[in-house]
């Protein structure tokens, strides 16, 4: 059930976002949902993106580092209340999270998240039992 | 603690400069008779053979460089006929073609005894068992000592560089006591027996023979720590002979004894090629005076060091040098700290697997020096987490803090972003205008 991110080491310069994201246009990969952690020297990419094979071959061509990570990707409900449906359970079963970033889902109203957990198993459990919609890679390519 | 060759280890000073002016004149003589390079340029520098008449007039003689050895690529300075030569050695060429070495039988005879000795002064001896984690191949390092051990009657194990899980489990099992490589390998071994596990402790060694890269008393004092043993500095390059040149005797671990009955070694200042009084800092030259298939007169290794001429309680009557610091083409002066590039190498060697692109850069601001270590951002390094990245960046630093004592700003850099050249990497990038 777990989806993949991909990740990339950009320098914290002048257009180099830019440049990284017109790689994927001419590979004609579509971007999903990203973030973007930085220091003041370099930031780390994250992309969710329907296509990784062929971001990645596209990205390595151009010389980038491109790393792949499990992520979960959680249906959150679009009304006051509804990321902590998702959190509350989690954090009180001790599964923290290292980063998470969201997207809207094209097909209805609410919010895709993409979480990365400290322990990926255990938050798939508790989600599945709390009836907590985890979205796979293949329904996120064909989003 | 036994010498392995004590007549001619401990043989007074004068007995040993007699020997040294005597093989040194037959060496010039053959040379100049044997090998095209040194006929002409003694005859450039208007000095003959007979005007060789005591050892001070060595300073009359040029120098031969790296250059002069590539001008002569791959046989060119060989003085004796190929059918005598028994082996070849050759260096990594850095910088294009490499250079090529060749060694009579004498010659091979003469490395084993010189290795022999370096061994027997790190206090290894018969009963021994030798792990030699120098590569095996073109490279000097693992055959020298491979031969150097077995003359010593010592068990040698081969086990060359690399497959490093391996070396710990024949460690464990074989209980070698002298262990052989160059420091920045066997600091890494050291943290993947960590990995494993596997606690030196518990292992056999007693005395470490480390060399081939200039190293620091801060990474001996790791060495010894992590590895609970005795380490001892052996210098050689291949065209003086290869590992076997000096060795540091395990009593004193301080210098490295020049093996004087076959090398002469001189300090010169760098930049006016003046011969420096012993004590003063400057590059080290070599004149080879048994070789045969490749000797070398006043041969500039552009390794720093200096020369002590005081008695050793080793009893040992050979001249030490002081542990190179580095090399002169690289080293750099940061607020008054020198520093090689080859200790930045070395600390990020240290710690990952393969060495990352690096690059420094060095400016000035305020005054006051500042040095930036650039590095390349690789599939072994990167992360997608940003705290792991930032805690490798300060770690670096912190390691270079603590083995250069000078501190740098450590920024990792998309990979490609530091230049390529066609030769010899650019590891220094100066900007200061002093």
């Amino acid at each position: 059930m777990l989806a993949e991110q991909i990740s990339i080491f950009i320098e914290n310069k002048e257009g180099r976002l830019a440049e990284v994201t017109a790689i994927l246009r001419d590979a004609d990969v579509n971007i999903r949902a990203l973030s973007l952690a930085d220091t003041t020297d370099f930031g780390v990419l994250r992309l969710i993106v329907n296509n990784n094979d062929k971001a990645e071959a596209a990205l390595r061509k151009e010389g980038f580092t491109v790393g792949r990570t499990k992520v979960l990707a959680v249906e959150v409900t679009d009304e006051p209340g509804g990321l902590n449906k998702v959190l509350d359970p989690l954090w009180m079963q001790n599964v923290n999270v290292e980063y998470m970033y969201a997207f809207a889902n094209p097909q209805c109203k609410n919010a895709i998240m993409v979480f990365r957990f400290d322990d990926h198993k255990k938050a798939l459990e508790i989600l599945e039992e709390r009836q907590i919609r985890v979205i796979s890679a293949e329904e996120i390519s064909s989003l | 603690m036994p010498i392995f060759d004590i007549d001619f280890e401990t043989m007074p000073r004068e007995g040993l400069e007699a020997i040294q002016l005597r093989r040194l004149q037959t060496t010039i003589h053959r040379v100049y008779a044997t090998v095209p390079f040194y006929k002409k340029s003694f005859d450039a520098a208007g000095i003959s053979p007979k005007d060789i008449q005591t050892l001070d007039d060595l300073k009359h003689l040029p120098f031969t460089t790296k250059q002069d050895l590539r001008d002569n690529y791959p046989y060119g300075m060989f003085a004796v006929p190929m059918e005598q030569v028994v082996r070849i050695h050759a260096s990594s060429g850095t910088t294009g073609k490499p250079t090529v070495v060749g060694y009579t039988r004498r010659d091979v005879n003469t490395w084993a005894d010189l290795m022999a000795r370096s061994l027997s002064a790190a206090g290894a001896g018969s009963g021994d068992i030798i792990h030699n984690a120098f590569g095996y191949g073109l490279f000097t390092g693992g055959l020298g000592a491979h031969y150097g051990a077995e003359r010593l009657g010592a068990s040698v194990i081969p086990v060359s560089g690399g497959n490093t899980k391996r070396q710990i489990t024949i460690m464990k099992d074989f209980k070698p006591t002298i262990l052989c490589g160059t420091p920045s390998y066997i600091l890494h071994l050291a943290e993947v027996a960590d990995e494993m596990g596997v606690d030196f402790k518990d292992l056999s060694f007693t005395s470490g023979i480390f060399g081939a890269e200039p190293w620091t008393e801060n990474m001996r004092a790791e060495l010894e720590a992590k590895l609970h043993l005795k380490a001892v500095d052996i210098y050689g390059l291949s065209e003086i002979i290869g590992p076997g040149v000096s060795i540091e005797c395990k009593e004193e671990q301080n210098g490295l004894h020049v093996f004087e009955d076959h090398f002469i070694v001189e300090i010169i200042d760098p930049d006016t090629g003046k011969k420096l009084p012993p004590g003063a800092e400057g590059e080290l030259v070599f004149t080879s005076i048994t070789k045969e298939a490749f000797p070398v007169i006043r041969y500039r290794t552009r390794d720093i060091s200096s020369l002590n001429p005081t008695p050793c309680t080793c009893g040992r009557t050979h001249i030490r040098m002081t542990k190179p610091a580095g090399r002169t083409d690289d080293m750099l002066i940061i607020r008054g700290v020198n520093v090689f590039p080859s200790q930045i190498e070395s600390v990020l060697m240290d710690t990952r697997e393969t060495l990352p692109h690096y690059q420094l850069e060095v400016d000035r601001k305020d005054n006051l020096d500042t040095l930036t270590v650039k590095v390349e951002i690789n599939e072994g390094l990167f992360s997608d987490d940003i705290k792991s990245l930032q805690t490798m960046e300060n770690q670096i630093a912190r390691d270079i803090k603590e083995t250069l004592g000078v501190s740098a700003r450590v920024m990792l850099v998309e990979p490609k972003a530091i230049q390529r050249s066609q030769g010899k990497a650019v590891r220094v990038i100066d900007k200061r205008t002093l």
